[in-house]
C-alpha cells in the first residue's frame, strides 16, 4: 500500500456561498480521503490525507470540478505530517483574520430550483422565494463577511426544522445556503395599494397553485388590465407593465418622465425571446447566463412575436431596430410571467434620472405616485444594484451597463496593484473601483453624482466595499474635473496619495486594463465630454497612451459648446456651432435648421463667438449631436447620448460612400470636422435623403479616424489601437472602424468586460494610479 | 479671473493667503461686515470695490452699485448705515462727463439709502492699468439693538425666503456687454436694501440670518449658510421667483439663475414663527412684492444645499469653483 501524505490547502476566489464546501465534502469522500474543510476570511482552507497520487487527484479537481458559482483565482498546497485519524468532516467557519474572500454576485434561479418550483409535490412548490447553493441572492443581501447568514439579510428569518436539516447536511443541495428558506420560515409576498396599505380585494388563493398564489394572482391581474405594478427585484424595486399595452407603456413613460428611452422587456423563455429578436448562440448564453442581464437584440424585421401573441407595443423602444430582452431571474419573476402569459416591460423603479428605490418606505414613497399596487416582500435588501445591461460584437459580449449579476466580483488585472487604489469614477454613470492585488472590484453602476439619492449611494457604497474587501486604500485616483462630486470625495477622502487622472486616458487605460494589454498604443477615446488638461472639454481625442501616462497625438478641431451644459441637452446648439465655424459665421441661409431656430440661432452662435459660457470642445459625441440636429433626426435629447444614436438608427446601412476630413499632420494632428459638416449641407442642399447623410458622415468618421490612426503609426510605430468613450458604443462606427483598421494592419482592442462609456472610467483610474505606483 | 468669481476660488484665495496673515477674532468670522465696538457703542464696517463692465447698464450703473452694495453689506449684517467712504481708480482718459454721471449716480442712491459720502480718494493710472473706472467703498452703521444675525444660527425647521426675483442684475450686465444678439427687457435690481431690512428686523423677533445674493447668486449664499450652520437647505426650485425674462436669457446662455448675481436681493433665515410675518413685512416693502418662501433648512446632509426639481428629483446646488463647466458626459 502507498505512503500516506497529508496535504494543507488554501483556496481563494469565490469560494464562499457557492456551495463550494459540500462540493470537497463529496469529492473527498468519494477519494476516500480523510480530512476536514472549512471557511474563513481568507477563503476555503482544507486538509486531506491519503495516497499522494489520490491527493494530487484532489487538487486537480478543485480546479476543474469546482460548482458552477465558484471561480478558482488560486489553490495553494503545503505538506503537512499525517496524522492518520480517519473521515472526512467540514468544520466550523473561522471569522478571525484579514478578509480576503470574495463576495458573489447575485444569480438566475438554477434548473434545479426551477424543477422544484414547478413540482406539487415539492415543499417549496410554486414559492416565490427558492434558492440553493447554485442559485438567489449573495451580494444584493450581504451586510458583512465572512458571508454567513448573520451577516445577510436573511438574518430575521429562523430556519424551520426542514430547512435547517438541508442547511447543516452536507450532501444537501442547499448545504450552507444562507438565504435558504421556504413558505414555513422564509420571505413571504405582500401586494400593496400606492399607499402602502394591503390590496383591498385579494384574489383567492387556489390551493393548487401554492402559497404565494394571493399577492402573485392580483399583481398578474392589475398587469393585464393594463396597470402599473412595482415589483421588488433582487437589487431594487422595478415598475412593469404589459409589454403588449400601448396604453399602458405610454402611461408609464408619463408618470416616470420618461420620454423616450427604450424600456427593457422581460419574456419567460429564451423560445420567446427568438419570436422577438434575432438570437445568436452569443446572445443566447448571455440571456441564460446567470448574471441574466437585460442584452440588447435586433428585432425581427417584421417586428412580430410570432403566431400567438400581439407585437410590443410601439412606446416600449419606440423607433429603435433593438430591444433590451431579459429572462426571469428569480422564482419571483418566474411566477410572475407565467402568470401574465405575455412580455412584460420591466424598468427601474425611480423617477427618471433618480437612482433605483430599493428601500420598502422610500419605494412606497417614491413610486406611490407612479404604481398602481406594488409586488412587494419582506426580505430587505441591502445594496441597491440595478439590472446590468450587454450587447453582443463580433461574437463578445459587450458591456453597456456592468451591474446585478457582476458586481461585486472582480475583474482580474494582468499586473500588480502594489497598493490598494480607491478610485472615484466620474460623474454621470458612474462606477468606483477598489483595486488590490490583481483584483478591481469594481462596483455596480452608480449613476448621476448630482443626484443626491445616488450621491449617498456612492458614499455608502464605498464604505460598504472597504468593509467587505477589509481594502484601507492608499492611493485616491480621481477625475480631472474640478466639479465632478466623485473629484470633491476624492479630495476631502482620507488617504496617503491622491492622483488625478484624465478622463480620457482613464477610458483607454480601461480598455487597456479590460484586454490586459499593457500599452503604449494608439488610443482612439470618443465621447461626450471630459475635463482636458487645458481646462477645456476634451471628447475626440487620439492619444498614445500606456497605463503610466500619455500624450495627445491628436484631436477633433474644436469648437464652442454654446452655453455648456444647455449645449448638450441640445443638439441643435451644437449644429449652430459647427455650422458658425464651418462656414466662417456665415452658414447657408437656406437651411431647415436654421428656419426652424430663427433668430435664436444666432444668438446661439453669438454666445459662442463670444465665448460666454461657451467653452471649446473637440468633443467627438457633440459632433454626431450636430449632424443629427443639422438633418432633421432631433433638436433636443431626453437622455444622454439619444440625438447620436437616434442618428445611428437612421444610417443607411447600405451606403458605402463617405466624406472626407481633412487630417492635418502636427503635434497634435488635427481632424477637421468643419469638413464634414460641409459635405452634409451640400448634400442636405442638393435633396440627398438623410438616411444617406448620415452614412456618409458615420463612413467619414470612420475614414478620417483610420487616416489619423495611420499617420500617428508612421511617425510612433504603434500598431495597436484602443477604442473607448460613449461614442464607440455606435456599432456602425465601431464596426466600420474595426474592420478598416483591422485591414490596414493594426491590431485592435475593444471593450469585453467593462462599458465603453463613463461606467468603466474608475477601472481606468485604477489601472493608472497602480501603474505609477509601479513605476 | 476665476478667483473673483465668488466662489469656491475666492474663498480658497482668502483660506491660504488673507487669514494666515491678517486674521484676527473679528476677521476670522468672515461675516459680510466686522462687528465692533467702539465707545461703547456696536458698530458695523464693512468695504468693497467694484469692477464693471459695462460701467453703465439698464436700471443702473458702478456709482449706485458701489453705493448700495456696502449699504447692503451694513443692512444684512443688522445695522443701520451711516457714513461711507469713496475711492476711486481712474483710468487715463477716462471721459469727466462720465465721472460726472457716476457720482451723481452715487449722489442719489446715498440719499435713497440716506447716508453720507463722508471721506474719498481718487488715483488715476495709466491707460490699460486700468478699465475705466474702479471704485472702492467703506462703510460705517450702528447695530440695531437686540439684533444678532449669524449664518451659523441657521436651525432645522427654519424657512428661507428670497426678498424678490433673482438673477435681474447678472443677466442684465451680461446683457449691456452686448456681445450677444439679445434685446431682452430686463433692467438690474441695484437697490439699498437699508429700509427693507430696518422694518423688518423691528416687526419679526425672529430673522436668525440675512445675506445680500450678490456674486455667486443666491447658490452662494445657501451654501455660506448650509456650511456656516452645518444644516442643510432644501429649496423647492418651483418657488424660487425668476422673471420670464431672466429665466429665458439664462437658459440661452445656459446658465442657473441661483447662481446670476443681484445687487439689491437678499436671503432670509426666518424661525417657523416668524415666516408668515417676515413674508408679510418683505412683501410690504417697495421692491418686496414677489418675496417668497424658497425653501427651508433641515438637519441632513449637513452643509448641502439640495433643490427639489418641478420634475421631483433631487439635485445638489453645488459651490462653483469658477466658471460653470458642463458635467455631463
Ligand atoms: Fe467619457
Ligand atoms: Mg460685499
Ligand atoms: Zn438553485
Ligand atoms: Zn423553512
Amino acid at each position: 500500500m502507498d505512503k500516506s501524505v497529508r496535504m494543507g490547502i488554501r483556496v481563494e476566489g469565490v469560494v464562499q456561498g457557492v456551495g463550494f464546501r459540500p462540493f470537497v465534502y463529496a469529492l473527498a469522500t468519494r477519494l476516500r480521503l480523510n480530512g476536514h474543510v472549512g471557511n474563513d476570511v481568507a477563503g476555503v482552507f482544507i486538509e486531506v490525507e491519503g495516497p499522494a497520487e489520490t491527493v494530487d487527484e484532489f487538487v486537480l479537481a478543485l480546479h476543474r470540478q469546482a460548482p458552477a458559482l465558484a471561480c478558482v483565482d488560486r489553490v495553494r498546497t503545503e505538506p503537512r505530517e499525517p496524522v492518520g485519524t480517519g473521515g472526512f468532516a467540514i468544520v466550523p467557519s473561522d471569522p478571525a483574520g484579514r478578509v480576503a474572500t470574495l463576495v458573489c454576485a447575485d444569480s438566475a434561479t438554477c434548473a434545479d430550483c426551477l424543477r422544484e418550483l414547478d413540482d406539487p409535490a415539492d415543499r417549496r412548490y410554486g414559492y416565490a422565494f427558492i434558492n440553493c447553493t447554485n442559485c438567489g441572492p449573495r451580494f444584493t443581501i450581504t451586510r458583512g463577511v465572512p458571508y454567513d447568514r448573520p451577516l445577510t439579510t436573511m438574518a430575521g428569518f429562523a430556519l424551520c426544522p426542514a430547512c435547517a436539516a438541508e442547511y447543516h447536511d452536507p450532501a444537501d443541495r442547499r448545504f450552507h445556503a444562507q438565504p435558504v428558506c421556504c413558505p414555513t420560515c422564509g420571505p413571504r409576498l405582500a401586494l400593496l395599494d400606492p399607499a402602502g396599505r394591503p390590496w383591498p380585494t385579494p384574489p383567492a388563493a387556489t390551493p393548487a397553485d401554492g402559497p404565494a398564489d394571493g399577492p402573485l394572482a392580483g399583481a398578474a391581474e392589475v398587469l393585464r388590465a393594463g396597470g402599473i405594478v412595482a415589483v421588488k427585484g433582487l437589487g431594487g424595486y422595478h415598475l412593469a407593465v404589459s409589454a403588449t399595452d400601448e396604453r399602458a407603456a405610454a402611461r408609464l413613460r408619463a408618470r416616470k418622465h420618461r420620454e423616450d428611452k427604450p424600456f427593457a422587456v422581460m419574456v419567460a423563455d429564451l423560445d420567446r425571446a427568438r419570436r422577438l429578436c434575432e438570437v445568436d448562440a452569443v446572445a443566447e448564453r448571455l440571456l441564460t447566463d446567470r448574471a441574466a442581464p437585460i442584452v440588447l437584440l435586433d428585432r425581427h424585421r417584421t417586428g412580430s412575436p410570432g403566431p400567438d401573441g400581439p407585437p410590443i407595443a410601439p412606446s416600449v423602444a419606440p423607433g429603435d431596430r433593438s430591444l433590451g430582452v431579459l429572462l426571469p431571474y428569480t422564482p419571483l419573476h418566474h411566477l410572475l410571467l407565467r402568470r401574465v402569459a405575455g412580455p412584460i416591460v420591466l424598468t427601474s423603479g425611480n423617477v427618471s434620472n433618480e437612482p433605483i428605490a430599493h428601500e420598502d418606505h422610500d419605494a412606497i414613497a417614491r413610486l406611490g405616485a407612479i404604481a398602481d399596487a406594488v409586488l412587494t416582500h419582506d426580505r430587505p435588501i441591502h445594496v441597491r444594484t440595478d439590472d446590468s445591461v450587454v450587447r453582443v460584437f463580433r461574437g463578445h459580449p459587450m458591456p453597456v451597463r456592468r451591474s446585478r449579476g457582476y458586481a461585486p466580483e472582480p475583474v482580474r488585472l494582468a499586473w500588480d496593484t502594489p497598493r490598494p487604489v480607491l478610485a472615484c469614477g466620474a460623474g454621470l454613470k458612474n462606477t468606483f473601483c477598489l483595486a488590490k492585488g490583481r483584483h478591481a472590484f469594481l462596483s455596480a453602476h452608480i449613476g448621476d453624482l448630482e443626484n443626491h439619492p445616488t450621491l449617498r449611494s456612492f458614499v455608502d457604497g464605498i464604505e460598504h466595499f472597504t468593509r467587505l474587501f477589509d481594502v484601507r486604500p492608499a492611493v485616491v485616483a480621481h477625475d480631472l474635473h474640478p466639479e465632478y462630486l466623485s473629484t470633491r470625495y476624492a479630495l476631502e477622502y482620507e488617504a496617503p496619495h491622491r492622483v488625478p487622472v484624465q478622463h480620457h486616458h482613464a477610458h483607454l487605460a480601461s480598455c487597456l486594463a479590460d484586454n490586459g494589454h499593457p500599452g503604449p498604443v494608439i488610443g482612439v477615446a470618443f465621447d461626450g465630454t471630459g475635463y482636458g488638461t487645458d481646462a477645456t472639454i476634451w471628447g475626440g481625442e487620439l492619444l498614445v497612451a500606456d497605463l503610466a501616462g500619455f500624450t495627445r497625438a491628436g484631436h477633433l478641431v474644436p469648437v464652442p459648446l454654446p452655453g455648456g451644459a444647455a449645449a448638450i441637452r441640445a443638439p441643435w446648439r451644437m449644429a449652430v456651432a459647427h455650422l458658425d465655424a464651418a462656414f466662417d459665421g456665415a452658414p447657408p441661409t437656406g437651411l431647415e435648421l436654421l428656419r426652424r431656430h430663427d433668430p435664436a440661432w444666432r444668438q446661439v452662435a453669438a454666445l459662442g463667438r463670444a465665448g460666454l459660457n461657451s467653452p471649446p470642445t473637440s468633443s467627438a459625441g457633440r459632433l454626431f449631436d450636430a449632424v443629427a440636429a443639422l438633418i432633421g433626426v432631433r433638436d433636443t435629447v431626453s437622455y444622454e447620448g439619444q440625438a447620436a444614436i437616434e442618428l445611428e438608427r437612421r444610417a443607411d446601412r447600405a451606403e458605402s460612400g463617405g466624406y472626407r476630413a481633412a487630417v492635418e499632420p502636427g503635434d497634435p494632428l488635427l481632424i477637421h470636422g468643419a469638413d464634414l459638416i460641409r459635405a452634409a449641407v451640400a448634400d442636405l442642399t442638393a435633396g440627398v435623403p438623410p438616411a444617406m447623410i448620415a452614412a456618409r458622415f458615420h463612413n467619414g468618421m470612420v475614414d478620417a479616424v483610420v487616416r489619423a490612426c495611420a499617420l500617428i503609426r508612421s511617425g510612433s510605430g504603434l500598431s495597436t489601437v484602443a477604442l473607448s468613450g460613449g461614442v464607440f458604443q455606435n456599432l456602425l462606427l465601431l464596426e466600420r472602424t474595426v474592420a478598416r483598421l483591422t485591414s490596414a494592419g493594426f491590431e485592435v482592442l475593444t471593450h469585453r468586460r467593462v462599458p465603453a462609456n463613463d461606467g468603466g472610467i474608475s477601472l481606468g483610474q485604477a489601472a493608472i494610479a497602480a501603474a505609477q505606483d509601479r513605476a | 479671473m476665476a478667483h473673483g468669481a465668488g466662489g469656491k476660488a475666492t474663498q480658497t484665495l482668502i483660506d491660504a493667503v488673507f487669514l494666515p496673515r491678517l486674521g484676527n477674532p473679528v476677521l476670522d468670522r468672515m461675516e459680510d461686515a466686522a462687528e465692533l465696538v467702539a465707545g461703547g457703542t456696536r458698530l458695523a464696517f464693512t468695504t468693497d470695490s467694484f469692477v464693471v463692465s459695462p460701467l453703465f447698464f439698464p436700471g443702473g450703473d458702478i456709482g449706485d452699485l458701489a453705493i448700495n452694495g456696502t449699504v447692503n453689506d451694513l443692512a444684512v449684517r443688522g445695522a443701520t448705515p451711516m457714513f461711507l467712504s469713496a475711492g476711486f481708480i481712474l483710468e487715463e482718459g477716462f471721459a469727466v462727463e462720465d465721472l460726472e454721471r457716476v457720482v451723481a449716480s452715487m449722489a442719489r442712491a446715498a440719499a435713497a439709502a440716506g447716508v453720507q459720502v463722508v471721506t474719498g480718494d481718487t488715483k488715476v493710472v495709466q491707460r490699460g492699468g486700468a478699465d475705466g473706472c474702479y471704485i472702492n467703498t467703506a462703510g460705517i452703521g450702528t447695530m440695531i439693538p437686540g439684533v444678532r444675525l449669524a449664518a451659523a444660527s441657521a436651525r432645522p425647521g427654519d424657512a428661507v425666503l428670497v426678498s424678490g426675483p433673482i438673477g435681474e442684475h447678472g443677466i442684465t450686465v451680461m446683457l449691456a456687454r452686448g456681445e450677444l444678439d439679445i434685446d431682452a427687457d430686463v433692467t438690474s435690481d441695484t437697490a439699498p436694501l437699508s429700509g427693507m431690512v430696518s422694518a423688518l428686523l423691528h416687526a419679526v423677533p425672529g430673522v436668525r440670518a440675512l445675506r445680500d445674493a450678490t456674486r455667486g447668486g443666491v447658490a452662494t449664499v445657501l451654501n455660506e449658510i448650509a456650511r456656516a450652520a452645518d444644516v442643510s437647505v432644501v429649496v423647492d426650485e418651483a418657488a424660487v421667483p425668476v422673471s420670464p425674462q431672466v429665466r429665458g436669457t439664462a437658459e440661452l446662455l445656459g446658465i442657473d439663475p441661483l447662481y446670476v448675481a443681484c445687487e439689491g436681493r437678499m436671503v432670509a433665515v426666518v424661525e417657523p414663527d416668524g415666516v408668515q410675518p417676515a413674508l408679510e413685512v418683505l412683501r410690504a416693502h417697495p421692491g418686496g412684492e414677489q418675496a417668497a418662501i424658497i425653501g427651508r433648512v433641515a438637519a441632513d446632509p449637513p452643509g448641502l444645499v439640495l433643490l427639489n426639481t418641478v420634475f421631483g428629483g433631487t439635485r445638489i446646488v453645488d459651490l462653483l469653483v469658477g466658471d460653470p463647466l458642463p458635467r455631463i458626459c
